[in-house]
């Protein structure tokens, strides 16, 4: 772990101001760049292109963006092969190319070490019951292996008892859930799953039959997408008070995060606002130059993370649109920059005469 | 069984006649005059460059011209009967133009617009539609249909037809060829090309600022106008001669001209920034990228590709490579190369380089500005003369 990683890990994950933050990321971002410059030929080569120099030190907006769609059509190293312990790949739908994440024994004990300060923030150190909202078939089958299991199985080191909420069909276990429940009376639980799942399978499953889980005290964590809910006019505070409608007492937490840079992870708080931890930072980018936009201005999603050490993750470029809301001062108290996201952007259409027929 | 309710009749008859008339006949001459008029009034297709564009082609005086130059061949022709064409689904004008081109070589022509439903479309056909009832030997010649891709109809219209036109790029023709036609029915097939531009550097930097607007203002229009997708569209820049003092004079120009006009979309930049990564890690020949805004991307290469189709971008991303002797360019010319655009170049030298050199592509060379600029001769081809029959005495 970099020296500057083992500093960040003695304090608070929600704890560095502007001023600190700018210094810290400016050097570190810095030293993450060189490194990738010399560790990753392809790295090198996209910087050698557009004349970057490596050896002045720059702030986190000057740093070169990686674009996502990169880790898709590369295979983009930072170590060597024979030291990557995990492939992570993300979650691409049937016939899209998908991205690999190589992850050395380093990156992997960062990022594990960094996921578990931002979550205990919120739960405490303590390992709690665990209730995952999916299938445990998700673990079995090497078809649906992908970021979706790699997360569950991430998430899982901060519970015990774990069990699992729908069975090898996708159907809601409701007898499973009430024994889980039952078993632990008294007790703080621990829950996690797939932001659209969990509303088609457990929220719609349990409203259908009509049954209502009474839970005392509940934290859910869910991370995923928000396109098909939005398609069905779900907003935040729709979700979380069916949530709670459905499970009973559950403080729910949305977080966002790439299969790019896993662990830096982005919490949204009580008051609906994504927050960058002391790990992470997020730049709005306009699109029409690049440029940084300012608080409260619509554009880019650009991700910023100190824990890329074995692939060039470090600054990316994601097809996310996004606004900063604001930084240090969110009434949840945390530092940092907190941020809205409003999903991928729309593809292009693009005209021209050399069309495929079968498109249309 | 075809299901009638996904096809839509957008003007004509559908039991098309399958006479042949003339080329340049009398009766297609007076239509073209007509619909060009009542394009021209009509203040919905005012809205369209590329509908006026359309209006303005086939304006009685342009037609007669055509018909001047056509008429010096001195042959007895008929065309060939009925043609079969599939236009390309996503320029919406192109329907237009290769409609006017079955008619004008003495067919009858069946017209497959593009599904999606453009304005132009709506509008070329309403008026199409209009004007054909004075020219009842059109409309007897004239079906304009929508139907989706994958219907039945292209079979059943195949085998009616003497000759078939297929715009839209390898796929379509593939996807069409595998429709069966009679055995004497010709296909007449606009496949994927690549087009390239050549700019001699001085001619830049001794023109006069204001020639200088308007050569950025025709280069936006071969690119940016069709988010340079077009087959005919430049993909790569040459240049001959040329400083760096050239090379900046030309950007700048250009992106003053594109700033203001081009409908820049966010999905297209993070494309391009996307393709920039790509290319730099992914292609030996790049040299350094040069991005102004993300408007215009630069990838300048250190020496020309082999495959140089394969270098392709859109929506304002450029290839250029300096051009120590045209020769160079020699090996690389393939049958995929359709349009070269130039400036501060001589045509007929250019043009006598690609005959003595045999080369088996370049079929068009123009002015930077006329690049989409569609007519008769396209792709190589004499449309009007394949389209139409030889009726030989001797």
């Amino acid at each position: 772990m970099s020296e500057i990683l083992e500093r960040l890990c003695k304090i608070s994950p929600y704890e560095l101001k502007k001023e600190e933050k700018d210094e810290i990321y400016k050097r570190a971002l810095s030293e993450l760049t060189k490194h990738h410059y010399e560790t990753c030929p392809e790295y090198k080569k996209i910087l050698d292109a557009i004349g970057y120099d490596v050896n002045i030190e720059q702030a986190s907006e000057e740093q070169p963006m990686i674009p996502v769609r990169l880790f898709k059509e590369y295979e983009l190293l930072s170590v060597e092969r024979k030291d990557v312990v995990k492939t992570m790949t993300s979650s691409g739908t049937s016939g899209q190319k998908v991205s690999k994440i190589f992850l050395d024994k380093e990156n992997t004990k960062n990022q594990t070490k960094v996921l578990a300060e931002i979550i205990s923030s919120y739960i405490g150190k303590q390992r709690l019951p665990l209730l995952i909202l999916d299938t445990r078939l998700v673990l079995h089958d090497r078809n649906m292996f992908s970021a979706r299991g790699a997360g569950i199985i991430g998430f899982s080191t901060f519970g015990r008892d774990t069990a699992y909420a729908l069975d090898e069909n996708m159907n809601i276990d409701i007898k499973s859930i009430q024994e889980f429940v039952e078993k632990h009376k008294g007790e703080q639980i621990l829950m996690f799953g797939y932001t659209y799942m969990i509303w088609q399978y457990v929220v719609c499953a349990l409203r259908e039959v009509g049954v209502r889980i009474g839970m005392e005290n509940a934290t859910l964590f869910h991370i995923g997408g928000w396109k098909k809910l939005r398609d069905q006019a779900v907003d935040t505070l729709t979700y979380n008070t069916s949530i709670r409608e459905a499970l009973g007492n559950v403080k729910v937490y949305n977080y966002y995060g790439m299969a790019e840079q896993l662990g830096s992870v982005f919490v949204e708080c009580e008051y609906g606002h994504m927050h960058c931890s002391n790990y992470s930072d997020v730049i709005i980018r306009r699109t029409g130059d690049f440029s940084v936009a300012g608080f409260n201005e619509h554009g880019l999603i650009e991700l910023v993370s100190l824990l890329p050490t074995s692939y060039p993750g470090h600054v990316l470029l994601t097809e996310d649109e996004g606004e900063i809301l604001g930084q240090d001062d969110c009434p949840c108290g945390r530092k940092g920059k907190y941020f809205k996201i409003y999903g991928r952007i729309k593809g292009a259409e693009i005209r021209g005469c050399s069309d495929t027929y079968e498109q249309h | 069984m075809i299901l009638m309710s996904n096809i839509k009749y957008l003007a004509g008859v559908e039991g098309i006649s399958n006479a042949p008339l003339t080329p340049y006949s009398d009766e297609v001459c007076s239509f073209a005059a007509s619909l060009s008029a009542a394009l021209l009034k009509e203040p919905e297709a005012r809205k369209y460059p590329d509908v006026m564009t359309f209006a303005f082609w086939c304006r009685k005086g342009n037609i007669a011209a055509k018909k001047k130059k056509w008429d010096e061949r001195d042959e007895k022709r008929l065309g060939r009967g009925l043609v079969f064409q599939i236009a390309p689904s996503n320029v919406p004008i192109n329907f237009a133009f290769t409609y006017m081109f079955a008619l004008l070589a003495g067919n009858a022509t069946i017209v497959r617009a593009p599904s999606k439903e453009f304005p132009q479309v709506t509008i070329i056909s309403k008026k199409i539609k209009e004007v054909m009832e004075q020219f009842p030997a059109i409309k007897e010649r004239t079906t304009l249909v929508r139907y989706p891709a994958d219907n039945e109809l292209t079979e059943k219209f195949s085998l009616m037809a003497d000759a078939r036109v297929i715009w839209g790029g390898d796929a379509t023709v593939t996807n069409i060829r595998q429709c069966v036609c009679t055995p004497k029915c010709i296909d007449l097939v606009f496949a994927d090309r690549y087009s390239f531009c050549i700019i001699n550097g001085k001619a830049v930097e001794e023109t006069s600022d204001e020639l200088m607007k308007k050569l950025a203002e025709n280069f936006y229009n071969d690119t940016f106008l069709m988010d340079q997708n077009a087959c005919s569209s430049p993909q790569m820049l040459f240049w001959e001669d040329a400083t760096e003092e050239a090379k900046e004079r030309f950007w700048k120009a250009i992106y003053d001209f594109a700033k203001s006009r081009y409908n820049l979309q966010a999905a297209s930049c993070v494309d391009k920034y996307t393709k920039m990564c790509q290319d730099a890690v992914g292609k030996p020949e790049v040299e350094k990228e040069i991005r102004i805004e993300n408007l215009i991307y630069r990838t300048v290469l250190k020496k020309i590709p082999e495959d140089i189709a394969n270098f392709r971008g859109n929506s304002g991303y450029f290839y250029e490579c300096d051009l120590k002797n045209r020769d160079e360019l020699i090996g690389v010319i393939t049958e995929k190369i359709q349009t070269i655009t130039y400036f501060g170049i001589e045509p007929k030298e250019l043009q006598k380089w690609v005959i003595n050199n045999h080369m088996r592509g370049i079929d068009r060379i123009v002015p930077v500005g006329k690049a989409l600029d569609i007519d008769v001769i396209w792709d190589g081809y004499d449309i009007i003369g394949m389209l139409s029959r030889v009726i030989e005495t001797i």
